[in-house]
């Protein structure tokens, strides 16, 4: 088929038409791509490139190392060791069963937690490193690196877990770290992110917890560059976290341990004060637990022995408890009404036994009477009667007030966990709290440090301290937290005539020495070195109890407080056996074995003690001496464990 | 039998053709070849081996191909154009039946050497079939309704065969380039626009044809055209991989940073790297100064076509060159729209670059025949 020229023209008229017009088009569509390409690469350059930036950098946090805690001779409290773990990587084991099995050979391995690492390794990127066992022993560790050979993508990774070297002895003071939970999360309004650290460990109670912030430290960062599916590629740089606080308490660890050898099987807790500053130099409460075990996560088995104790190892007494103070309290009574003027040294009153008031009797302790004492004397023999009659001059709200200025009625400010305020009650605090009308006999429960008033071990510990001063002591158990000195805090003079405070003093110094005293048993013997202080049994039912034949929870709690020396006081020990019995017969010679430890700094010499014990004291030296250092043996093991 | 027409003695024969050669655009496809060896050589992470080489050695046969082609007179190719059309139609219809599926998508044929994707053989064999209707077509005819129809036929056949493969890049691919050749021949506005408001009511049909029974595309094709509205609903889905290419290509700013230092081709956040997504890298590492370079190049090859289209009296010649620009046009827009967030991903390669032997192959045959019809034009 032949075409005309003419049809040929046209054709090619109209083809370059059209052709140039979609030319046009064509160009014009690449030059709306060269704009676009503009767009996103010059104007946008920045939002895309810190995108870029955000897929390929990670932040790493690196683990501050947590502070350590001291005594006050810088003996290690808490610290940080090794942990060593077992961790894998899929891609370099190869045959992960294969290398399971000949790692099980070198270290024991739990079967549930090797599940679940296979599991997770078969899941997760092959380069992700999980771990297989943790906590391994070093002798394991290096069994495992020996074999690194026939071990591919086996690596033993260390890292720092808190350990409490001296086991029980500071677990209600300094308390335990612990795995990061939600709850500790939820405490935080914007939590740092170190806390999402896995394994990282945060103070659960006590000073690891109220001194959290300090301890912890800063984490460090490095910043890593990681590919698509998070490989990281290389480091890129690192920025070097701060080691968290190192903290010095004022505690003794070698008086704490002695307290804990003598305190024994009963459930106890004592509390000795230095009275010059205020520093605790021991605060134990008995029994105790292992902190150590709940850092590395206690079972419900051993959590359940804890718990259901009959002498309460999880509580800590010293701060947590509040008991009846029962005849210590008359310090307070006694001195209320001297103040008050109301009575002078020499007054006396007559002590038939008991005593009428309105329509009900008020026994005393002792049923036969105590016929006429006087002020010293009503401390000395613990009159009952004395103190029921000083109370109806004196008034329960000048009692109350002379409680709260030698530190009762309201929480010690000491760093530990579940403090209580105890309860000096008066007669607002009936109508607040109870709904009823302050009665007579409420007054006069009170006076002998029953009925409502309720006061921790520590409590009565400052009490004496300020009986034993007459200066506003207040306990300090941090001496120092990054090396900056805690001052003091307190210290002030109480504004109570020194008269007053040295007829107390006499009175309590009656207790111990005189020959009818109530703790005349439990005395020192050297001059230099005589103890003042004031027996307390505490009822727990409404009747006094010490016989050995009520079940043990029905007995009385025995209490004891005292200062030493009587000349010139250094020290105010606060004792508390419950269901002891007697103040007198269980709590005063623990306290009296305690201030010697304390004022001797180790073992007192046999002539500190009346000659006729000396033996039997001999003996007890010894027997604790042994207890101290089974539990120091049985410790050293535990931690090898 | 338009032959007769040329001037056969002003023809070169032999070996001077090679003298008529249109070398500038050899040395443009090179340069844009080049570009390609050095972005895969790039994404590799340095190693030549793996994909920078063979794509050497697919231009390199490419090349030997388009001379080869170049060197056949151009009426021959139009004599043969209902042939290559009838045998490309028939593989497509092959490939469906014994063909087999590889990622997804296209399907292809292994003949030993290489792997034949009968649908890029389409993209050629199109146009030669639709330039040679064109040519044979008396000018009179060409809005004549019964002649409008017959090169619809021609197109929707293979546009509906590669539909069903599933490949909707290169179904609108052909469709698209089947339209503007027909726009190229002449025929009437009306028709254009009546098609128009068609495909309008066409593309409304289809989104209400979601979910029901009579669903006209498959659901990843639906959601392919919801990631791209908005990449957002699925940012680690399937809006993953345009996000992460727009990061690569915005991130590059002005110059770029720097030959194998994309962070996002490097580290794998970038897709398909090495063949529909390489222009990112390029992007990525060379910046605006590097995208706009290898965009000019794209431009003047298509520039080359057309003005060597207008040069060229025979109409079959004009047509074909036209229409092969207009293929190459249409790979590097809407991959690089594609790739720019403009357009939904349908997995359309950016030519000579990305890494992949049929679409290189195919093309460098199309150049073959615009170089075919520069040597054997009539003077």
């Amino acid at each position: 088929m032949r075409r005309t020229p003419r049809d040929t023209a046209e054709s090619s008229r109209k083809i370059t038409r059209r052709g140039l017009m979609l030319g046009a088009a064509q160009v014009a569509f690449a030059g709306t791509l060269a704009m676009r390409m503009r767009y996103m690469q010059v104007e946008q350059a920045d939002e895309f490139r810190l995108l870029a930036e955000e897929n390929r950098i990670n932040i790493h946090l690196i683990p501050p190392s947590r502070g350590r805690i001291f005594d006050r001779n810088g003996r290690v409290i808490a610290e940080n060791e090794n942990t060593y773990r077992i961790t894998m990587r899929r891609e370099d084991a190869g045959d992960i069963d294969d290398v399971i099995r000949r790692l099980s050979v070198l270290v024991e391995l739990d079967p549930a937690e090797v599940k679940r690492a296979i599991e997770e390794m078969r899941t997760s990127p092959p380069f992700l490193q999980v771990t297989v066992a943790d906590r391994v022993s070093w002798e394991s560790i290096s069994r495992v690196a020996v074999n690194a050979p026939a071990l591919p993508g086996v690596t033993p990774e260390v890292g720092l877990s808190r350990v409490y070297p001296q086991h029980e002895n500071f677990a209600h003071v300094v308390g335990y770290v612990g795995p990061v939970s939600e709850r500790d999360l939820a405490r935080y309004e914007d939590p740092e992110p170190v806390l999402r650290i896995p394994r990282f460990q945060i103070g659960k109670v006590g000073i690891e917890a109220k001194f959290e912030e300090q301890l912890r430290g800063k984490a460090g960062a490095k910043r890593v560059e990681v590919n698509a599916v998070g490989r990281v590629m290389r480091e890129l740089d690192r920025r070097e976290g701060a080691t968290g606080a190192d903290m010095q308490l004022t505690v003794d660890s070698d008086l704490q341990d002695y307290i804990k050898a003598r305190l024994g099987e009963e459930s106890a807790s004592a509390v000795v004060i230095d009275v010059e500053n205020g520093d605790v130099l021991a605060i134990a409460s008995a029994p105790s637990y292992d902190p150590n075990k709940f850092v590395r996560g206690i079972s419900v088995a051993d959590y359940n022995v804890l718990r259901e104790n009959n002498h309460r190892p999880l509580a800590s007494k010293t701060v947590q408890d509040a008991y009846p103070p029962g005849s210590t309290f008359k310090l307070v009574t006694a001195l209320a009404g001297l103040e008050a003027g109301v009575i002078g040294p020499d007054d006396t009153v007559y002590c038939p036994g008991h005593m009428e008031i309105g329509s009900r009797r008020f026994h005393c302790w002792k049923r036969s009477g105590h016929g006429r004492v006087n002020l010293e004397n009503s401390l000395r023999d613990s009159c009952d009667v004395f103190y029921y009659d000083l109370a109806l001059k004196v008034g329960i709200e000048k009692i109350a007030d002379m409680g709260r200025r030698l530190g009762l009625g309201t929480a010690p400010d000491v760093p530990m966990s579940a403090v209580t305020d105890g309860l000096i009650p008066d007669k607002d605090w009936k109508r607040r709290e109870r709904g009823a009308e302050w009665r007579i006999g409420d007054t006069v429960n009170a006076s002998i440090g029953q009925g409502y008033v309720l006061t921790s071990p520590l409590q009565q510990a400052v009490m004496v301290a300020r009986v034993a001063t007459g200066r506003a002591i207040e306990p300090r158990l941090v001496r120092s937290v990054g090396g900056v000195e805690t001052p003091s805090r307190g210290g002030g003079t109480l504004d109570i005539d020194p008269t007053h405070l040295k007829y107390i003093r006499k009175g309590m110094f009656s207790v111990m020495n005189s020959r009818r005293g109530t703790a005349y048993r439990s005395r020192i013997a050297l001059d230099h070195m005589l103890m003042a202080g004031k027996t307390g049994t505490s009822q727990v039912l409404n009747r006094v109890v010490n016989s050995k034949e009520v079940p043990w929870e029905h007995r009385d709690h025995a209490l004891f407080v005292n200062f030493a020396p009587y000349d010139a006081p250094r020290i105010a020990v606060s004792v508390v056996v419950e269901h002891g019995g007697g103040g007198s017969s269980t709590a005063a010679p623990i306290a009296r074995d305690i201030t010697l430890q304390a004022l001797f700094g180790g073992t007192p010499p046999l002539d500190a003690y009346p000659s006729s014990d000396r033996g039997r004291i001999e003996a007890q030296q010894q027997e604790i001496e042994r207890i101290r250092r089974e539990r120091a043996a049985a410790a050293a093991a535990g931690s090898r464990a | 039998m338009s032959y007769l027409e040329y001037t056969v003695k002003t023809v070169p024969t032999g070996w001077r053709k090679v003298l008529y050669l249109n070398w500038p655009l050899v040395i443009l496809l090179t340069a844009v070849a080049c570009v390609g060896f050095l972005m895969l050589y790039s994404v590799a992470g340095g190693s030549i081996e793996r994909w920078a080489e063979p794509q050497m050695e697919r231009y390199a046969l490419g090349l030997a191909a388009m001379f080869l082609v170049a060197m056949v007179p151009i009426w021959l190719w139009r004599n043969l154009s209902a042939l290559i059309y009838m045998l490309a139609l028939a593989l497509l219809v092959g490939v469906e039946l014994f063909g087999t599926v590889g990622m997804g998508a296209q399907r292809w044929i292994d003949i030993g050497f290489m792997q034949l994707q009968p649908s890029e053989l389409m993209k050629i064999a199109l146009v030669m079939v639709l330039a040679a209707y064109y040519d044979w077509l008396p000018m009179k005819r060409v809005s004549h309704p019964i002649w409008v129809l017959a090169p619809i036929l021609l197109i929707l056949l293979p546009t509906g065969l590669t539909l069903i493969q599933p490949d909707l890049g290169t179904a609108l691919l052909l469709l698209i380039a089947g339209a503007l050749m027909m726009f190229l021949a002449g025929v009437h506005w009306l028709y254009f626009a009546v098609v128009a408001a068609g495909g309008v009511g066409a593309v409304y049909t289809v989104f209400l044809s979601r979910g029901t029974s009579w669903q006209l595309l498959q659901d990843y094709q639906f959601r392919r055209i919801d990631t791209f509205l908005d990449p957002s609903t699925d940012p680690l889905g399937a809006g993953y991989h345009i996000t992460q290419a727009k990061i690569a290509m915005g991130s590059g700013g002005w110059t770029g940073r720097g030959f194998m230092q994309g962070t996002q081709s490097r580290l794998n956040f970038l897709p398909e790297k090495h063949t529909d997504f390489i222009f990112n890298t390029l992007a990525e590492e060379f910046g605006f100064v590097g995208g706009i370079s290898l965009l000019i190049l794209y431009v003047l090859v298509l520039v080359f076509c057309i003005i060597a289209a207008m040069q060229n009296r025979d109409r079959y010649s004009s047509l074909l060159t036209l229409g092969i620009g207009l293929t190459f046009f249409l790979f590097f827009a809407v991959n690089m729209s594609m790739v720019m967030g403009l357009a939904p991903v349908v997995g359309v390669p950016l030519p000579l670059v990305s890494y992949g032997g049929s679409a290189m192959m195919v093309l460098m045959i199309a150049f073959g025949m615009v170089q075919s019809a520069q040597i054997h034009r009539p003077r």
